[in-house]
């Protein structure tokens, strides 16, 4: 990003043409995509299974008269890697506990790999791993004694996870660590040692809630290509996530939630291709407001978004053009990404 | 509160709690030493402190030196003591985190409840017999009679963690289960007749005294010590057993409704 926050408008033709998208252009991303979902092994060894991996039939929650999840309703097919999208607070993590039986819904119905959930949670969980939004794993254990004692929560013999602990350290690239106490790890290293833990009794489905956040770049990106390599298994993921980049590069399908309702459903790029369609101008540098009133008219729609402004139309040129002269101000043109869906959908644009 | 999901929320089979015990004794391992240590010395040093302090000044006590009476109401009191100390501390300490990840396992909030109510009991089994095996060395337990004290040591462990879970799942925070301590627990080391005989107290504590889970505790324990025969010993158990029974069912209710809302 940093010839986009060095260059000026006046230099900022060149930002334009070498800008590294925050997102794989478009060619790329589809070819580092999974196959899609009907495609996949789904599940075929157990043949009681339906297809259907999760299927949320009008599912509704309140905490006290504070309405969270409001009649939704979706399904993910098995093998499939659904997301969760929405802004802090949209009833994500309460739909992940949902459908762990962790919280049981006000009315609808939940079914989790085949078992009524809550009533049957048990069973689902014993075929499910769950990264949980907010660490919790044992501070005091080592990382080995943690996927030793978690393991023994599914009934594992020690045998059983002595044979399958040094595949999951790999995982995580945690091996040097193995016999660290965990409570002297970073974050990150948490993180990843979660992820692991979550594979441990070889689940069917994955549920994860922001399963990078605290991540470094590098980290994120390991995990991803392990995550598509489950995929590739597979297995069936649903995670909630705030990086765009990760939804777009790893979802199959995905919603956008706004106070407990699906806003918008659908592929990431058919989404991205419906709801933005063109490039988009990145602005950044000056008065936001005052901008703003000036290219509105050169423009479809501006989403205003802290100091930044994007602005999207069939003609950026004229928008730069508009610019023009201006010292201090940053531009960056490029592709439309999930970003831009996600901000036109949950945020407050000024719509022409 | 007792519908489809709390059934959901008992245990699963007679055997998942065993992983919960494990997880804690692994835990315990590593500090073992010290652990033992802490909780030997505090019942020790009462006891002797007391015991041949007081026993200067009160003579025999029931047909027997004021020491080895005392020594019986100690390892009761102990086992009191250790089982609700590890309930509503470091029970309370797991209770977020460390329960939220075994919630995601097979394992059901009844399991790891059971877990930790036999965990505790464990440490009160630990806390009583060490205190017995110190006394035996000074000569003031009466074997093999003593034998039968074991199984209750371990019963009234259970009974003192399923009371002090109630109280863990009701607690805000650390700052309210610290009432349990005083304004049950240690008034209940005097009801009981663990440090001096209540047949000279009022009647009225007296009644009250016969009813808590101490004082069936200590009416099992004591004449196993001092080599006496027990009477209404079915009677004692039984109350053992409820009060074990019912508080477990109690907090697994109220869990429920705090840890999986
Ligand atoms: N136990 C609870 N008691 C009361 N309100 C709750 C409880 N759990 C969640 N909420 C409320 O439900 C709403 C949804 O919370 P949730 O954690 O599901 O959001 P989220 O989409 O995961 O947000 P984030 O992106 O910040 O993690 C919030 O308004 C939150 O305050
Ligand atoms: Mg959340």
């Amino acid at each position: 990003m940093s010839a986009f926050w060095q260059g000026d408008a006046n230099s900022s033709a060149e930002a334009v043409s070498g800008a590294p998208s925050p997102s794989l252009p478009r060619e790329i991303a589809s070819l580092c995509r999974p196959p899609e979902a009907g495609r996949l092994p789904s599940a075929e060894g157990d043949k009681h299974i339906s297809t259907l991996a999760i299927d949320l039939d009008g599912v509704s929650k309140s905490y006290g008269n504070k309405l969270v999840v409001n009649g939704l309703s979706f399904t993910v097919a098995a093998g499939e890697c659904f997301g969760l999208l929405g802004p802090n607070g949209a009833g994500k993590s309460t739909i992940t506990r949902m459908l762990l039986g962790m919280t049981p819904p006000d009315s609808g119905k939940i079914t989790v790999l085949g078992m009524p959930v809550p009533a049957r949670a048990r069973l689902a969980r014993g075929r499910i791993g769950v990264v949980p939004q907010f660490d919790n794993l044992d501070l005091e254990f080592t990382v080995r004694e943690n996927l030793l004692v978690f393991g023994r929560y599914f009934g594992m013999s020690t045998r059983a996870l002595k044979a399958v602990v040094p595949s999951l350290l790999e995982f995580a690239r945690l091996e040097s660590k193995a016999d660290a106490r965990v409570g002297a790890l970073s974050g990150g290293m948490k993180r990843r040692l979660t992820l692991a833990r979550a594979l441990i009794n070889d689940p069917q489905l994955l549920v994860m809630d922001e399963p990078t956040t605290g991540l470094d770049p590098h980290a994120r990106h390991l995990i991803w290509e392990r995550l598509r390599k489950l995929l590739s298994q597979g297995k069936t993921i649903i995670l909630t996530t705030h990086f765009m980049e990760e939804a777009e590069r790893l979802c199959n399908r995905l919603c956008v939630l706004e106070r407990g309702r699906i806003i918008a459903e659908g592929r990431p790029h058919a989404l991205i291709e419906e709801q933005i369609g063109c490039d988009v101008l990145e602005i950044y540098g000056g008065d936001p407001h005052e901008l703003s009133a000036m290219i509105e008219p050169f423009v479809q729609r501006i989403e205003m978004s802290g100091e930044t402004l994007f602005c999207y139309g069939p003609d950026p040129e004229q928008v730069r053009m508009q610019l023009q002269g201006r010292a201090g101000l940053r531009l960056l043109q490029r592709p439309p990404n999930l970003e831009d869906v996600f901000l036109r959908l949950t945020g407050r644009g000024m719509e022409n | 509160m007792m519908g489809h999901g709390y059934a959901a929320a008992l245990p699963a089979n007679p055997w998942n709690w065993v992983a919960v015990w494990r997880r804690n004794y692994l835990a315990w391992k590593k500090v073992a030493l010290a652990s033992l240590i802490g909780n030997l010395a505090d019942p020790m040093i009462s006891l002797f402190g007391l015991g041949f302090g007081l026993g200067i000044m009160v003579g025999p006590v029931e047909g027997t030196p004021y020491i080895a009476f005392l020594t019986a109401g100690m390892v009761a009191a102990s086992a009191m003591t250790s089982s609700t100390f590890e309930t509503i501390y470091a029970t309370f300490g797991r209770m977020q985190r460390t329960w939220e990840g075994i919630l995601h396992t097979q394992l059901t909030l009844g399991d790891i409840v059971l877990g930790e109510l036999a965990w505790a009991a464990t440490k009160a089994f630990l806390a009583g017999t060490g205190i017995m095996i110190v006394a035996t060395a000074l000569g003031l337990v009466a074997w093999p009679s003593a034998l039968y004290a074991l199984p209750v040591i371990a019963l009234s462990g259970l009974a003192f963690a399923s009371l002090a879970m109630v109280v863990t799942a009701l607690a805000p925070s650390y700052d309210y289960v610290v009432f349990y301590q005083t304004l049950v627990i240690t008034p209940m080391l005097f009801l009981s007749g663990a440090l001096f005989p209540v047949s000279r107290m009022p009647r009225v504590f007296q009644q009250v005294g016969g009813f808590l889970p101490l004082a069936h505790s200590i009416e099992l324990i004591r004449p196993a010590m001092l080599g006496r025969p027990a009477v209404s010993v079915g009677l004692h158990i039984g109350a053992l057993c409820i009060y074990t029974v019912l508080p477990f069912f109690l907090s697994s209710a109220l869990l429920r409704r705090r840890l999986m809302p």
